[in-house]
């Protein structure tokens, strides 16, 4: 071959130098467990479906939140979001406001009208109990995956504590309504007014395959406090109760409630807008260690309700309410002091927690319960074939959200279960954590504040007192998600190579490296936002 | 006063805005060069550089973007040093633009040479770049660099800026910032590693020339670097740019550190990011959370002893000269930096 003058060979490309032979560690993409679904008990994918709200993509956002959860603007009010607890967001500046980016999802899913599908028929026939949030949930997905559902239901209304329980003004009844028609209009059957007592016969009359059990804790905790009967001592499930049917409470003038968690909170605030002269609260931990959430406790005391911190109700006389105070003993649990005080009351409610009713259960045999809460095993059956159990009545956090999850969980047990198999629950992904993500990359931006009902409207009716926010504010709110151990597409990793050793797959996948030439720095991982690259050592 | 064009000035939130090289959730008009699929590349894969090498990855940023400003119709004339020795070991190059080294000293003449040739023959639409590392720019080339800016030749020279001469190992260069080690400039005595007071900003030198553009860019702020470098090239005559592009191995940082340090050299005031035309500075980019210059020194070692207690004064003297740049420069916004 002829060459030009004093060129003796031809011009060759670097790119027969494989330089990936130089490389001692290997980066390889992979996914991450944002924390935000790691915390979340109903298992959502919140970080898949705030990535598809970023694009405007709602009604698919809102599918995936619908792969876990069959309410989301019910989920997107009354959730207490652990999610926002745990997002690394919170450590740059504000927690991404995932909940009112559900809401927004789920009242678009409304007036849009979007529905979900039956799956395709199994022929098995599931009976649920309880037309609370988790056999409802239990009964969609069940409805999804092709079976049969009946939802008994002893109440005149679905919903359980989600209607019984949590007040209008975080829960409105139509959005509640609506949720539960579409889980109806997919074919699953509710059957209201309707108690079970015999669980087997039940069973066996319809002729059900599988039974999954989600009565709730209905039953109020009570202390007893000496007293001569006036004024009365309620308790808060039969008040929250009384106040959904529309029927007399009995909360009128001086209301004392007695408890320091969410329920005292919601029979407070009940109170204040059903008119009384004053509520006050009275607490028997220290104000640190009150169970209520602190915006709770917050939203009520604006409301004007007044909260006493370590006291115990000793008495109960005439119109006078005797109080023993308290001190911090060991550990949280507080010591009397031998030292009273008194407090007018026109009325006293206790609100220290629910029993389980374990009547039901105690004729099944095989069916083990312990403190006063049914046991079930991993696959949340209990020890009785066929019987499924979860919600309030298993040990839990006996919060709405918890009860949904249990929900999803029994019925993909149900599911296998009906098909002779067994759930095998997918690996989890390895959570990430703050020092994971490169955050200089994240614009600054505050989080959306939400609008809140004025403390006047608050106090003199049953209005929502959390306002919406709009398309505009639900995108820019999305948009804050730093997207944790899920690539995001931001192009960084391909930017920042130096050796030109990232192949860009194009829009929606991703990247992939060529390691015949990656010579192993490390500066896609070092660089990439969002911790969806890792080194991994090769074999050398 | 900033660099950025209107257009993304707009851009209210995008989870990202432009701080990442691309973002989906941008119009393509907005996101960069590199995050194109069918960027040039004009340096290639299999070169020899170290891995994380800041002076790689900044030519292809560059080149690549003069590439896209030009129609890909580019010539790059090349100073010795690590660009080149480590690009084009013959008879294999990982360029993939028209490309040619002569020696050490001579890259802005070539540059020059090239610009006059195309100009004889009538090629307007034919762009030279000539490029180089702070040795052969600051030092050994500095005098065809200034002939080129009196000239006013129409070639656009990019400095690589690793603050030594790394190729031959690390030996000080008239960029070399006092404190740091190197080969020449142990660390020593009462003050150790190169002397204080020492060295030169050819960006003021080219400044003074008057010529019609001068910049300074880092590898950690591609959508600056490759704005600067598409303005350059929408200008003729000389035109400047000074890309800061660290050393892992000069540095004695982690590979794996590159962007970061350069990022950090930045945002602690020690590298500003400025531009120029004409001699008068016209924009500069401002600080967006302003670093300690702690920070910076201590990923690399050949800064560790400005970090014993010994030489505290060492520190003291960096600092004061972070805190004079952002002063004369005005890089730090009353409002506490730019979004």
């Amino acid at each position: 071959m002829k060459t030009p003058f004093a060129i003796t060979l031809d011009v060759g490309s670097s790119l027969l130098n494989k330089t990936g032979s130089w490389r001692t560690e290997r980066p390889q993409y992979l996914d991450r467990l944002p924390p935000c679904n790691h915390a979340c008990p109903a298992g959502e994918n919140i970080q898949q479906w705030l990535y598809l709200t970023e694009e405007g993509r709602y009604e698919e956002a809102w599918r995936q939140i619908m792969d876990d959860n069959p309410f989301p603007a019910v989920m997107g009010r009354v959730c207490y979001h652990p999610c926002e607890t745990s997002c690394n967001r919170g450590q740059l500046d504000e927690a991404v406001g995932i909940n009112a980016v559900e809401r927004f999802l789920g009242d678009q899913a409304l007036i849009n009208e979007w529905r979900m599908e039956a799956g395709t028929s199994t022929g098995k026939r599931v009976m649920v109990l309880g037309a609370g949030p988790g056999g409802l949930a239990a009964a969609y997905h069940l409805r999804r995956m092709g079976h049969e559902v009946t939802v008994f239901e002893a109440s005149p209304q679905a919903g359980g504590m989600l209607r019984y329980g949590i007040p209008k003004y975080r829960m409105p009844r139509e959005k509640l309504r609506a949720e539960v028609a579409r889980i109806e209009q997919m074919g699953v059957a509710l059957q209201l007014d309707t108690r079970i007592d015999d669980v087997l016969a039940a069973r066996d009359e319809g002729a059900f395959d599988a039974v999954f059990l989600a009565i709730g804790a209905q039953l109020p905790k009570r202390v007893d406090i000496k007293g001569n009967g006036e004024p009365p001592v309620l308790d808060a499930v039969t008040v929250l109760r009384n106040t959904e049917l529309e029927q007399t409470t009995g909360l009128r003038g001086q209301v004392v409630v007695y408890g320091g968690g969410n329920t005292a909170m919601d029979v407070g605030r009940s109170a204040v807008r059903l008119g009384a002269k004053k509520v006050t609260v009275v607490v028997f931990e220290a104000r640190e260690h009150m169970p209520a959430h602190e915006f709770e406790v917050t939203e009520a005391r604006e409301e004007g309700v007044t909260l006493i911190c370590l006291r115990a109700i000793r008495e109960v006389h005439g119109d006078t309410v005797t109080l023993e105070k308290m001190v911090p003993g060991e550990g949280r649990w507080p010591q009397p002091t031998g030292q009273f005080e008194n407090l007018s009351a026109d009325v006293v409610v206790q609100a220290l927690g629910q029993n389980v009713d374990t009547a039901l259960v105690d004729a099944l045999t095989g069916v083990r319960t312990a403190e006063g809460v049914v046991q079930v095993g991993a696959d949340m059956q209990t020890g009785c074939a066929g019987v499924f159990a979860g919600g309030d009545m298993i040990p839990s956090q006996r919060t709405v959200t918890t009860a949904i999850g249990h929900g999803k969980k029994a019925a993909r047990n149900i599911d296998a279960y009906l098909r002779n198999g067994a759930y095998q629950a997918p690996e989890k992904h390895e959570v990430v954590n703050f020092d994971m993500l490169n955050t200089w990359y994240y614009s600054d931006a505050p989080r959306t504040v939400r609008p809140m009902l004025n403390v006047m409207r608050r106090q003199s009716g049953f209005a929502e007192i959390v306002g919406n926010i709009d398309q505009e504010a639900a995108t820019f709110e999305a948009r804050r998600c730093m997207s944790c151990g899920n690539c995001f597409e931001c192009d960084n990793c391909y930017g920042v190579c130096p050796d030109n050793s990232i192949t860009k797959l194009g829009p929606g996948l991703r990247f992939k490296f060529k390691y015949d030439y990656c010579k192993g720095c490390g500066l896609c991982v070092s660089e990439c936002p969002c911790g969806a690259i890792k080194m991994i050592p090769e074999d050398i | 006063m900033a660099q950025i064009p209107e257009s993304l000035q707009k851009v209210r939130f995008y989870q990202t805005g432009t701080l990442t090289v691309g973002n989906r959730l941008l119009d393509a008009e907005h996101r960069s060069v590199q995050a194109t699929l069918d960027r040039s590349n004009s340096l290639d894969s299999g070169h020899r550089a170290c891995q994380g090498c800041g002076e790689a990855l900044g030519a292809r940023f560059a080149i690549d973007a003069a590439m896209r400003a030009t129609d890909n119709r580019l010539i790059a004339a090349n100073a010795t040093g690590c660009l080149e020795v480590f690009t084009t070991p013959y008879p294999e190059t990982a360029w993939s633009v028209p490309w040619i080294h002569s020696l050490f000293g001579n890259a802005a003449a070539v540059g020059a040479g090239i610009a006059a040739a195309m100009k004889a023959k009538g090629r307007k639409d034919v762009r030279v770049i000539a490029q180089g590392g702070d040795g052969g720019t600051t030092d050994i080339g500095f005098g065809c660099l200034s002939g080129m800016f009196d000239r006013n030749d129409d070639v656009l020279y990019i400095c690589y800026n690793n603050e030594a001469y790394m190729n031959t190992g690390v030996q000080r260069s008239s960029a070399t910032p006092g404190a740091a080690r190197t080969a020449t400039t142990m660390p020593v005595g009462k003050d150790p590693g190169n002397a204080f007071n020492t060295g030169k900003s050819v960006p003021l030198i080219a400044m003074a020339h008057l010529i019609p553009y001068v910049a300074t860019a880092s590898v950690h702020d591609l959508h600056d670097l490759e704005h600067k470098v598409t303005k350059a090239m929408g200008v003729r005559g000389s035109r400047y740019i000074e890309i800061f592009v660290p050393c892992p191995l000069g540095w004695g940082s982690k590979p794996s550190d590159t962007v970061k340090i350069a990022r950090l050299a930045v945002e602690c005031g020690l590298f500003p990011l400025i531009e120029a035309e004409h001699g008068e500075i016209t924009g500069v980019t401002k600080i967006r959370s302003k670093t300690p210059v702690a920070d910076y020194l201590k990923l690399q070692r050949r800064f560790a002893h400005v970090l014993k207690p010994d030489n505290a004064h060492q520190l003291e003297q960096l600092q004061a000269i972070a805190d004079r740049n952002i002063s004369r420069f005005n890089l730090v916004d009353d409002q506490g930096g730019q979004e």
